[in-house]
Protein backbone atom coordinates (compact mmCIF):
# COMPACT_ATOMS: atom_id res chain seq x y z
CA UNK A 1 0.00 0.00 0.00
CA UNK A 2 1.48 3.06 -1.33
CA UNK A 3 1.65 5.83 1.64
CA UNK A 4 -0.41 8.50 -0.14
CA UNK A 5 -3.17 5.62 -0.29
CA UNK A 6 -2.89 5.05 3.61
CA UNK A 7 -2.84 9.12 4.41
CA UNK A 8 -5.75 9.62 2.33
CA UNK A 9 -7.79 7.19 4.24
CA UNK A 10 -7.29 8.79 7.28
CA UNK A 11 -7.72 11.69 6.07
CA UNK A 12 -10.98 10.70 5.01
CA UNK A 13 -11.59 9.03 7.80
CA UNK A 14 -10.96 11.87 10.27
CA UNK A 15 -13.52 14.25 7.64
CA UNK A 16 -15.90 11.59 8.46
CA UNK A 17 -16.45 10.88 5.12
CA UNK A 18 -17.77 7.27 3.48
CA UNK A 19 -14.16 6.14 1.30
CA UNK A 20 -13.41 2.70 -0.20
CA UNK A 21 -10.16 0.48 -1.37
CA UNK A 22 -10.44 -1.52 -4.42
CA UNK A 23 -7.45 -3.94 -3.68
CA UNK A 24 -6.52 -5.88 -6.85
CA UNK A 25 -5.69 -9.08 -4.98
CA UNK A 26 -3.02 -10.56 -7.51
CA UNK A 27 -1.05 -7.61 -8.47
CA UNK A 28 -1.81 -5.95 -4.84
CA UNK A 29 -2.93 -2.33 -6.91
CA UNK A 30 -4.78 -0.46 -5.07
CA UNK A 31 -7.49 2.67 -5.82
CA UNK A 32 -9.06 4.67 -3.39
CA UNK A 33 -12.79 5.29 -4.59
CA UNK A 34 -16.09 7.37 -3.21
CA UNK A 35 -19.57 6.68 -3.34
CA UNK A 36 -20.61 7.41 -7.32
CA UNK A 37 -24.27 9.42 -7.91
CA UNK A 38 -23.63 7.60 -11.72
CA UNK A 39 -21.06 4.88 -11.62
CA UNK A 40 -18.86 4.51 -14.64
CA UNK A 41 -18.35 0.78 -14.29
CA UNK A 42 -18.27 -2.20 -12.59
CA UNK A 43 -16.49 -1.55 -10.18
CA UNK A 44 -17.90 1.50 -9.02
CA UNK A 45 -21.30 0.11 -8.80
CA UNK A 46 -20.05 -2.32 -6.58
CA UNK A 47 -18.07 0.40 -4.33
CA UNK A 48 -21.32 1.83 -4.18
CA UNK A 49 -23.09 -1.65 -2.88
CA UNK A 50 -20.88 -2.19 -0.31
CA UNK A 51 -20.73 1.25 1.08
CA UNK A 52 -24.38 1.22 1.03
CA UNK A 53 -24.21 -2.26 3.24
CA UNK A 54 -21.46 -1.24 4.70
CA UNK A 55 -19.78 -4.77 4.07
CA UNK A 56 -16.86 -5.65 2.03
CA UNK A 57 -16.69 -7.45 -0.80
CA UNK A 58 -15.05 -9.10 -3.30
CA UNK A 59 -15.44 -8.75 -7.30
CA UNK A 60 -14.37 -10.65 -10.16
CA UNK A 61 -12.88 -8.24 -12.82
CA UNK A 62 -10.74 -8.79 -16.31
CA UNK A 63 -7.21 -8.32 -14.11
CA UNK A 64 -8.64 -10.84 -11.21
CA UNK A 65 -10.14 -10.49 -8.19
CA UNK A 66 -10.79 -7.13 -6.64
CA UNK A 67 -11.51 -6.49 -2.97
CA UNK A 68 -13.19 -3.64 -1.99
CA UNK A 69 -13.16 -2.20 1.84
CA UNK A 70 -15.21 0.31 3.19
CA UNK A 71 -14.51 2.70 5.64
CA UNK A 72 -17.76 4.14 5.98
CA UNK A 73 -18.19 7.03 8.48
CA UNK A 74 -18.44 6.35 11.93
CA UNK A 75 -22.39 5.85 13.66
CA UNK A 76 -23.45 8.32 15.33
CA UNK A 77 -25.44 8.50 19.03
CA UNK A 78 -27.39 11.56 19.54
CA UNK A 79 -28.54 11.74 23.36
CA UNK A 80 -30.82 14.57 24.54
CA UNK A 81 -30.37 15.25 27.94
CA UNK A 82 -26.53 15.81 29.75
CA UNK A 83 -27.71 13.54 32.77
CA UNK A 84 -25.66 10.96 34.88
CA UNK A 85 -26.86 7.98 32.45
CA UNK A 86 -25.46 10.21 29.66
CA UNK A 87 -22.28 9.46 31.19
CA UNK A 88 -21.24 6.38 31.30
CA UNK A 89 -23.54 5.75 28.04
CA UNK A 90 -21.41 8.64 25.93
CA UNK A 91 -18.13 6.60 27.21
CA UNK A 92 -19.56 2.90 26.18
CA UNK A 93 -21.01 4.22 22.67
CA UNK A 94 -17.60 5.34 22.28
CA UNK A 95 -15.91 1.99 22.91
CA UNK A 96 -18.59 0.63 20.48
CA UNK A 97 -17.50 3.04 17.48
CA UNK A 98 -20.64 5.62 17.85
CA UNK A 99 -19.16 9.09 17.17
CA UNK A 100 -21.60 10.83 20.30
CA UNK A 101 -22.84 14.30 20.60
CA UNK A 102 -24.55 15.01 23.58
CA UNK A 103 -27.90 17.65 23.11
CA UNK A 104 -29.04 19.99 26.60
CA UNK A 105 -29.61 23.75 26.72
CA UNK A 106 -28.92 23.60 30.71
CA UNK A 107 -25.39 24.49 30.61
CA UNK A 108 -24.89 23.40 34.24
CA UNK A 109 -25.89 19.67 32.98
CA UNK A 110 -23.35 19.70 29.85
CA UNK A 111 -20.00 20.48 30.99
CA UNK A 112 -16.70 19.58 29.42
CA UNK A 113 -15.83 18.19 33.13
CA UNK A 114 -18.88 15.96 33.40
CA UNK A 115 -18.27 14.89 29.91
CA UNK A 116 -14.48 15.45 28.74
CA UNK A 117 -13.91 14.74 25.27
CA UNK A 118 -17.62 14.27 24.19
CA UNK A 119 -19.00 16.62 21.53
CA UNK A 120 -21.55 18.89 23.32
CA UNK A 121 -24.38 20.74 22.54
CA UNK A 122 -25.98 23.60 23.55
CA UNK A 123 -29.38 23.61 21.58
CA UNK A 124 -32.72 22.76 22.48
CA UNK A 125 -33.40 19.07 21.84
CA UNK A 126 -35.57 19.98 18.43
CA UNK A 127 -32.72 22.26 16.98
CA UNK A 128 -30.09 20.39 17.76
CA UNK A 129 -31.59 16.58 16.47
CA UNK A 130 -32.35 18.81 13.25
CA UNK A 131 -29.10 21.00 12.71
CA UNK A 132 -27.24 17.36 13.11
CA UNK A 133 -29.48 15.74 10.46
CA UNK A 134 -30.01 12.10 11.40
CA UNK A 135 -30.05 9.79 9.17
CA UNK A 136 -30.37 5.98 8.88
CA UNK A 137 -26.41 5.40 10.93
CA UNK A 138 -28.18 7.65 13.47
CA UNK A 139 -29.21 6.39 16.86
CA UNK A 140 -31.29 9.10 18.90
CA UNK A 141 -32.20 8.13 22.63
CA UNK A 142 -33.98 10.80 24.84
CA UNK A 143 -32.84 11.13 28.81
CA UNK A 144 -33.79 13.71 30.23
CA UNK A 145 -37.08 12.82 31.64
CA UNK A 146 -38.41 16.37 30.56
CA UNK A 147 -41.60 16.35 28.17
CA UNK A 148 -40.59 19.48 26.98
CA UNK A 149 -37.10 18.70 26.64
CA UNK A 150 -37.26 14.87 25.30
CA UNK A 151 -40.57 15.35 23.26
CA UNK A 152 -38.95 18.36 21.13
CA UNK A 153 -36.40 15.47 20.21
CA UNK A 154 -38.57 12.87 19.32
CA UNK A 155 -40.58 15.12 17.51
CA UNK A 156 -37.32 15.66 15.22
CA UNK A 157 -36.22 12.13 15.44
CA UNK A 158 -39.37 10.38 14.24
CA UNK A 159 -39.18 12.52 11.05
CA UNK A 160 -35.80 11.32 10.61
CA UNK A 161 -34.44 7.94 9.05
CA UNK A 162 -32.56 7.39 11.89
CA UNK A 163 -32.07 3.38 12.95
CA UNK A 164 -32.87 3.62 16.34
CA UNK A 165 -34.80 5.82 19.09
CA UNK A 166 -34.89 5.26 22.85
CA UNK A 167 -36.34 7.03 25.79
CA UNK A 168 -36.24 7.23 29.12
CA UNK A 169 -38.89 6.22 31.68
CA UNK A 170 -41.49 4.54 33.53
CA UNK A 171 -44.07 2.44 31.13
CA UNK A 172 -46.21 5.15 32.91
CA UNK A 173 -44.36 7.58 31.72
CA UNK A 174 -43.98 6.12 28.55
CA UNK A 175 -47.83 5.68 27.86
CA UNK A 176 -47.79 9.39 28.51
CA UNK A 177 -45.64 10.56 26.13
CA UNK A 178 -46.91 8.31 23.46
CA UNK A 179 -50.59 9.49 24.00
CA UNK A 180 -48.45 12.95 23.58
CA UNK A 181 -47.17 12.07 20.24
CA UNK A 182 -50.47 10.81 19.33
CA UNK A 183 -52.29 14.52 19.84
CA UNK A 184 -49.50 15.59 17.85
CA UNK A 185 -50.43 13.60 14.77
CA UNK A 186 -47.67 10.36 15.12
CA UNK A 187 -49.61 7.44 13.69
CA UNK A 188 -48.31 3.89 15.51
CA UNK A 189 -46.41 3.10 12.99
CA UNK A 190 -44.30 6.31 14.05
CA UNK A 191 -44.85 5.26 17.53
CA UNK A 192 -43.59 1.82 16.98
CA UNK A 193 -40.31 2.83 16.50
CA UNK A 194 -39.69 4.26 19.77
CA UNK A 195 -37.94 1.99 22.25
CA UNK A 196 -39.55 2.83 25.83
CA UNK A 197 -39.05 1.95 27.96
CA UNK A 198 -35.48 2.20 26.50
CA UNK A 199 -32.90 -0.67 26.72
CA UNK A 200 -33.06 -4.61 27.45
CA UNK A 201 -34.78 -5.81 30.44
CA UNK A 202 -31.79 -7.28 32.10
CA UNK A 203 -32.72 -5.70 35.30
CA UNK A 204 -30.05 -2.64 35.16
CA UNK A 205 -29.91 -0.48 38.16
CA UNK A 206 -27.26 1.75 38.18
CA UNK A 207 -26.51 4.37 35.63
CA UNK A 208 -23.76 2.18 33.47
CA UNK A 209 -25.64 -0.79 33.76
CA UNK A 210 -28.48 1.07 32.24
CA UNK A 211 -26.04 2.10 29.55
CA UNK A 212 -25.32 -1.73 29.14
CA UNK A 213 -29.05 -2.70 28.47
CA UNK A 214 -29.05 0.63 25.95
CA UNK A 215 -26.34 -0.46 24.64
CA UNK A 216 -27.38 -3.85 24.13
CA UNK A 217 -30.77 -2.61 22.62
CA UNK A 218 -29.34 -0.44 19.98
CA UNK A 219 -26.64 -3.12 19.03
CA UNK A 220 -29.69 -5.76 18.40
CA UNK A 221 -31.54 -3.50 16.32
CA UNK A 222 -28.90 -2.80 14.24
CA UNK A 223 -27.73 -6.03 13.27
CA UNK A 224 -30.80 -7.71 13.54
CA UNK A 225 -29.76 -10.20 16.29
CA UNK A 226 -32.29 -12.01 18.27
CA UNK A 227 -33.27 -11.23 21.72
CA UNK A 228 -33.52 -14.09 24.12
CA UNK B 1 -13.45 10.47 19.93
CA UNK B 2 -11.99 7.63 18.20
CA UNK B 3 -10.79 4.51 20.51
CA UNK B 4 -7.31 3.10 20.21
CA UNK B 5 -8.46 -0.58 19.02
CA UNK B 6 -10.23 1.12 16.17
CA UNK B 7 -7.08 3.10 14.89
CA UNK B 8 -4.97 0.49 13.36
CA UNK B 9 -4.30 2.51 9.79
CA UNK B 10 -3.81 5.45 11.97
CA UNK B 11 -1.23 3.81 14.06
CA UNK B 12 0.43 2.08 10.98
CA UNK B 13 1.24 5.64 9.46
CA UNK B 14 2.59 6.69 13.02
CA UNK B 15 5.13 3.97 12.82
CA UNK B 16 5.50 3.95 8.85
CA UNK B 17 6.37 8.17 9.81
CA UNK B 18 9.09 6.88 12.68
CA UNK B 19 11.00 5.08 9.74
CA UNK B 20 9.90 1.40 10.74
CA UNK B 21 8.80 -1.33 8.70
CA UNK B 22 4.88 -1.95 8.36
CA UNK B 23 2.58 -4.42 7.16
CA UNK B 24 -0.93 -4.55 6.94
CA UNK B 25 -2.90 -7.52 6.76
CA UNK B 26 -6.80 -7.73 5.96
CA UNK B 27 -9.35 -10.16 5.65
CA UNK B 28 -10.69 -10.69 2.82
CA UNK B 29 -13.15 -13.44 2.38
CA UNK B 30 -14.47 -15.60 5.38
CA UNK B 31 -16.46 -19.28 5.61
CA UNK B 32 -18.58 -20.44 8.69
CA UNK B 33 -17.92 -18.68 11.69
CA UNK B 34 -15.20 -17.14 11.47
CA UNK B 35 -14.50 -14.74 14.58
CA UNK B 36 -14.33 -11.14 12.10
CA UNK B 37 -15.77 -10.43 9.26
CA UNK B 38 -14.46 -9.55 5.92
CA UNK B 39 -12.28 -6.14 6.24
CA UNK B 40 -10.68 -6.33 9.66
CA UNK B 41 -7.60 -5.09 9.79
CA UNK B 42 -4.37 -5.96 11.39
CA UNK B 43 -1.25 -3.47 11.25
CA UNK B 44 2.02 -4.81 12.07
CA UNK B 45 5.27 -3.24 12.99
CA UNK B 46 8.47 -5.01 11.82
CA UNK B 47 9.29 -5.56 15.52
CA UNK B 48 6.31 -7.82 16.01
CA UNK B 49 4.02 -5.23 17.52
CA UNK B 50 0.25 -5.12 16.15
CA UNK B 51 -2.74 -3.42 16.88
CA UNK B 52 -5.97 -4.77 15.41
CA UNK B 53 -7.08 -8.61 14.51
CA UNK B 54 -7.90 -10.70 11.74
CA UNK B 55 -9.34 -13.26 13.76
CA UNK B 56 -10.10 -14.61 17.74
CA UNK B 57 -6.13 -14.41 18.45
CA UNK B 58 -6.25 -18.03 17.12
CA UNK B 59 -3.94 -17.16 13.74
CA UNK B 60 -2.20 -13.58 14.90
CA UNK B 61 0.81 -14.77 15.79
CA UNK B 62 0.92 -16.76 12.37
CA UNK B 63 0.17 -13.48 10.25
CA UNK B 64 3.01 -11.89 12.27
CA UNK B 65 5.78 -14.03 11.36
CA UNK B 66 4.10 -13.63 7.10
CA UNK B 67 4.21 -9.79 7.39
CA UNK B 68 7.48 -9.73 8.63
CA UNK B 69 8.65 -11.54 5.28
CA UNK B 70 6.61 -9.54 3.66
CA UNK B 71 8.15 -6.46 5.10
CA UNK B 72 11.49 -7.52 4.37
CA UNK B 73 10.49 -8.50 0.46
CA UNK B 74 7.84 -6.17 -0.18
CA UNK B 75 5.62 -8.95 -2.54
CA UNK B 76 1.99 -8.93 -1.12
CA UNK B 77 0.87 -12.22 -0.27
CA UNK B 78 -2.79 -13.79 0.13
CA UNK B 79 -2.87 -16.35 2.90
CA UNK B 80 -5.47 -18.93 3.80
CA UNK B 81 -6.24 -20.48 6.93
CA UNK B 82 -8.80 -23.53 7.72
CA UNK B 83 -9.63 -25.12 10.72
CA UNK B 84 -6.75 -26.50 13.13
CA UNK B 85 -6.29 -30.20 14.25
CA UNK B 86 -5.19 -30.93 16.74
CA UNK B 87 -1.61 -30.88 15.93
CA UNK B 88 -0.01 -28.24 17.41
CA UNK B 89 2.10 -26.97 15.16
CA UNK B 90 -0.59 -26.21 12.89
CA UNK B 91 -1.70 -22.75 12.90
CA UNK B 92 -5.49 -22.36 12.43
CA UNK B 93 -9.32 -21.17 13.20
CA UNK B 94 -10.49 -23.71 16.56
CA UNK B 95 -13.71 -22.02 15.42
CA UNK B 96 -13.91 -24.20 12.46
CA UNK B 97 -14.01 -21.40 10.30
CA UNK B 98 -11.99 -20.67 6.86
CA UNK B 99 -10.42 -17.30 6.55
CA UNK B 100 -7.91 -15.55 3.99
CA UNK B 101 -5.89 -12.77 4.86
CA UNK B 102 -3.88 -10.38 2.12
CA UNK B 103 -1.16 -8.93 4.09
CA UNK B 104 0.97 -6.33 2.22
CA UNK B 105 3.78 -3.40 3.43
CA UNK B 106 2.90 0.01 3.55
CA UNK B 107 5.30 1.44 1.53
Amino acid sequence: MHKQILDQLIKDRADKRAVALATNLVTGEEVVLYPSGAPKNELEQQVNIALREDRARTVETAEGEVFINVFNPPLRLLIAGAVHIAQPLARMAALTGYDVTIIDPRRAFATADRFPGVTLLSEWPDAGVAALQPDARTAIVTLTHDPKLDDAALHTALNSDSFYIGCLGSKKTHAARLERLRMAGFDEAALARIHGPVGLAIGAKSPAEIAVSILAQLTATLRGGAVS
Amino acid sequence: MMENHDRVLEQAALWRAEGAGVALATVTATWGSAPRPAGSQLAVHADGRMIGSVSGGCIEGAVVVEAQDIIQTGKPRLLEFGVSNSQAWEVGLACGGRIKVFVERVE
